[in-house]
């Protein structure tokens, strides 16, 4: 039943991204692009997707275990700490650079030719190689 | 066009309602990149299979609805420079930071998370930066 859901999860992720224009790179870069033909589709997406989101965690925190009974995300953690701010820099450059974000990529796989799978396979590596580098950074140079 | 923010709407909508399922029926937050990077690394608590089923549904359904409705075209860049320094960056980046434009962004903002808040903010500034900074000033985009 979770690998159900899971599709029918990941299926309409892949529909949004498809319906609200977001594997578009333009749409993307020109949303980013203020002073350029600023385009402001982007923001009704995620004006859009919070909408849900934000029900389903009024419903969840009233829940002790989701529908099918694994345990509910924890509390989000409150500290800012050096990592989310490079981390999200460092992500927010590729995504200005490429117009890519991890979903897009995902749900443009059949449709965007080989850059797609060139801008996935740097991802993925980079990926492989982040917890390391973070275990790294954490020891050299401690956040706190 | 004059149309594409009503499209952003009802694609906005179908987003937020593949969170509210993962969440509400398998206790996942929907994550793009802690699903992918779970695969990689082989954190998180989801299963193998249940990452790979839920990347099938996002890749898959586009595939039916490209031979309903046409191809959109993604106007991607053919640089294989640009694309192998943003994909590493996309790559590094969301797993340091635990999240991207879906984890933070969609699933940690609509739950009034402090972090999603901060993340977001971080990766849209960088990425304004990053556009002024790459087609304005150096012009390699």
């Amino acid at each position: 039943m979770q690998l159900l859901f899971a599709f029918i999860a990941g299926g309409l992720f892949g529909a949004g991204l498809f319906t609200s224009g977001m594997t578009d790179t333009t749409k993307v870069q020109g949303w980013l692009d203020v002073f350029g033909n600023w385009d402001p589709t982007l923001a009704f997406v995620m004006g859009g997707a919070m909408v849900p989101m934000a029900i389903a965690w009024i419903i969840a925190e009233k829940r002790k275990s989701s529908v099918l009974g694994t345990p509910l995300p924890p509390n989000p953690s409150t500290t800012i700490d050096r990592n989310l701010a490079l981390g999200s820099v460092m992500f927010g450059l590729g995504w200005g650079l490429a117009g890519l974000c991890p979903g897009p990529v995902i749900a443009s796989l059949s449709y965007g030719g080989s850059s797609l799978w060139i801008f996935l396979i740097a991802m993925l590596s980079g990926m492989l190689v982040a917890p390391h580098l973070r275990l790294r950074l954490d020891r050299q140079l401690p956040a706190e | 066009m004059p149309m594409d923010w009503i499209w952003g709407l009802i694609g906005g909508l179908l987003i937020g309602s593949g969170g509210a399922v993962y969440l509400l029926m398998n206790g996942r937050i929907m994550g793009a990149s802690g699903i992918i990077g779970g695969l990689v690394d082989g954190s998180g608590r989801a299963t193998k299979w249940e990452r790979l089923i839920f990347l099938a549904g996002v890749a898959g359904i586009p595939v039916m609805l490209t031979a309903l409705f046409g191809k959109i075209d993604t106007h991607v860049t053919d640089n294989i420079g640009v694309l192998i320094a943003a994909g590493l960056l996309v790559g590094i980046g969301t797993r340091i930071a635990n999240g991207c434009t879906s984890g933070h962004g969609v699933c940690g903002m609509s739950r009034l998370s402090l972090r999603g808040f901060a993340a977001t903010i971080f990766y849209i500034l960088a990425g304004g930066l990053g556009v002024v900074l790459f087609r304005h000033i150096l012009g390699v985009i």
